[in-house]
């Protein structure tokens, strides 16, 4: 190539060395602080819509909403600036309570089958010589349907009365339930719903993990007389133990953000379904529309969860 | 099969009689669950649609239906109008992974090839984002978009509603940043004496290069924006450019529609994913390993 293009200079002078200053060192360093703004010039070019993206949708509406907490805003006057009677007002909500103790319901019961059983079933597979491929596929294909899909599937599944559950419960002569709408059931049913279609993603980062354990720890502790119980217990929970922390923040993260199967199965009035997503729902676009205790709830949402977010950075960004 | 492979039970004792016997019996017991518990749903969905819905809602189920009616599959498409939401569906993805996709990549290669004062400050800004749970900014973001700042426009019910916001992907960036950073500078620097400039080397030798991680990045993109529900139904107030999931949500609670056209209308709203993940399978699965081994 014979023509250079004025904004590869930088570029060229970068790979030749110092043959750009047969001048003076002065008026060299004159050229390299010119170089050097032109270079940050150009890398702010590229990086502009992403810093702009990332201002106006992550950064300023962290700033807006906890501004907007501590204000009432009808957004046609002047917001007030109310101090914390939006956080009174939301600790005040006999649903507050509620809301979050269904969301630890569905967090902890959620962790329960889609943390634990996954490990049993990679566990196995991962002893299989055969169809493997095939056990990776079932098992992550619910996750790939949109979550809609998965809950309205099992919303007719769960029907009292025509249902496909009921069906075959009373077919084999056990007592039928009312599924999403007695209090019992209601939040296990959304849980079931839930870790039908998303187990899949934890078995195969499980699985990824089992296949990075080395044989020869295991060869070692037969070898010592270990049994398979304990070479689980000493051998593959010690070598699972960073993924399976790693699993668990992104698993009380996601499941406290609980919102299409209570919203789906069981609607946003239902009190022992509402979470604490839904309560924020109800607050800004329904029953309320009141943002500043929407806002008010999402700040404490985000002060719980913001823990666990950080600590799972932490650990991922270490562990690179 | 060779030592280092060998996992929690040895070859041996899985070829010994009695490890045998167990062996197949879990395998087949395991093989059985799977397919009741993850295609059996399935099944029931893409063969329910053909059924009446009288035979749909009987006791005791029919595995297969009596007669069949492949018509409940053109009828949600036309009456259920589940062909304007999936063409809606695919414009939001396919748009909003253009747009992530060109955002993402032009900041990546700032970040890491071209490294402006105050890189670190801009990507830790970046990355403090994911730290926000979504669902708390779920307010103010509404309002942001109802009236974004400066410039003071309105994207509710417009496709930048969803583009925009998904565009700041740090997760992104950060998968990006990490793979730029292995090519050599080398190859850079040599390309630039030949007089290229910083889009052509962009262009013409770190995109090639970083193939893998793009079409990884392009997945989950396009499968994240299938899969959004909240988001969409809260800016998307239009029922007529809404995407297939809040489609369904709101057909689902009309109440007008039969349980078999709803079950096709499900089938036919899961048909692009799924045929994604069979044709993409491997570094789908591949890609979430990586994710689950390097975080």
């Amino acid at each position: 190539m014979t023509v250079i293009a004025p904004q590869s200079s930088a570029a060229v002078t970068r790979g030749t060395g110092r043959a750009d200053a047969p001048e003076g060192p002065g008026s060299a360093r004159a050229a390299r602080l010119r170089r050097r703004i032109g270079d940050n010039l150009q890398a702010y070019a590229f990086l502009a819509a992403g810093l702009l993206c990332f201002a106006l949708f992550s950064w300023y509406p962290l700033v807006k909403g906890i501004i907007l907490s501590f204000q009432q805003d009808n957004f046609v006057t002047d917001p007030i600036w109310v101090g914390m009677d939006n956080y009174t007002a939301v600790l005040e909500d006999p649903l507050f309570a509620t809301a979050w103790l269904n969301t630890l319901e569905f967090t902890g019961l959620a962790l329960l089958f889609g943390f634990a059983v996954p490990f049993v079933l990679a566990l196995v597979i991962n002893e299989f010589r055969h169809a493997k491929g095939f056990f990776r596929f079932a098992v992550y294909l619910p996750v790939m349907l949109p979550p809609i899909v998965s809950v309205l599937l099992w919303q007719y599944f769960y029907d009292p009365g025509t249902g496909l559950f009921n069906a075959i419960l009373s077919g084999v002569g056990l007592p039928t339930s009312d599924w999403t709408q007695s209090p019992k059931m209601a939040m296990i049913s959304l849980v079931l719903v839930s870790t039908w279609a998303n187990m899949g993603g934890a078995t195969i980062m499980y699985l990824a993990g089992l296949a990075g354990i080395p044989g020869e720890l295991y060869e070692a502790a037969e070898l010592d007389g270990a049994s398979v119980w304990q070479r689980i217990r000493h051998v593959t929970i010690p070598q699972m133990r960073f993924i399976m922390l790693v699993l668990l923040l992104l698993q009380i993260v996601a499941t406290m953000q609980v919102f299409i199967e209570p919203y789906q199965l069981t609607g946003a009035t239902n009190p022992e379904t509402i979470t604490v997503m839904i309560l924020i729902y109800r607050y800004a676009f329904t029953v309320n529309n009141d943002f500043g205790m929407a806002a008010a709830m999402s700040v404490l949402l985000f002060i719980v969860l913001g823990a666990f977010s950080a600590l799972y950075l932490r650990l991922t960004r270490k562990a690179d | 099969m060779s030592a280092t492979t060998r996992s929690l039970i040895s070859e041996a004792d899985l070829r010994r009689g009695h490890g045998r016997l167990i062996y197949r019996l879990v395998l087949g017991a395991l093989g059985v669950a799977f397919v009741l518990a993850f295609l059996g749903p399935l099944y029931w969905m893409i063969i329910g649609a053909f059924k009446t819905p009288i035979e749909l809602a009987q006791t005791p189920p029919t595995i297969l239906p009596t007669s069949w009616h492949p018509q409940t599959y053109v009828d949600a498409w036309n009456r259920l109008e589940v062909g304007r939401y999936m063409i809606n569906t695919a414009f939001y993805a396919l748009g909003g992974w253009l747009i992530q996709l060109i955002v993402d990549v032009a900041a990546a290669y700032a970040l890491s090839k071209l490294r402006p004062v105050l890189g670190n400050v801009v990507l830790g800004g970046m990355l403090a984002s994911l730290m926000l749970p979504a669902a708390a900014l779920l307010v103010p973001a509404y309002l942001t978009v109802a009236e974004v700042p400066i410039f003071g426009v309105n994207l509710l019910s417009t496709p930048w509603a969803l583009w925009l916001p998904g565009a700041a992907n740090a997760f992104n960036i950060y998968v990006l940043k990490r793979f730029f950073d292995q090519i050599p500078n080398d190859l850079l620097d040599s390309a630039g004496i030949d007089g290229a400039g910083r889009l052509r080397l962009l262009w013409h030798i770190i995109l090639p290069l970083s193939r893998p991680v793009l079409a990884v990045v392009s997945i989950f993109a396009i499968i994240g924006s299938w899969k959004d529900f909240l988001w969409p139904l809260l800016v998307l107030q239009d029922p007529e450019g809404q995407t297939i999931s809040v489609a369904l949500s709101r057909l689902a609670e009309t109440g007008r529609v039969t349980n078999n056209e709803m079950f096709a209308a499900l089938a036919i709203a899961s048909i692009p994913m799924v045929v994604l993940f069979m044709i993409f399978q491997r570094s789908i699965l591949n890609g979430l390993s990586a994710g689950a081994l390097k975080g």
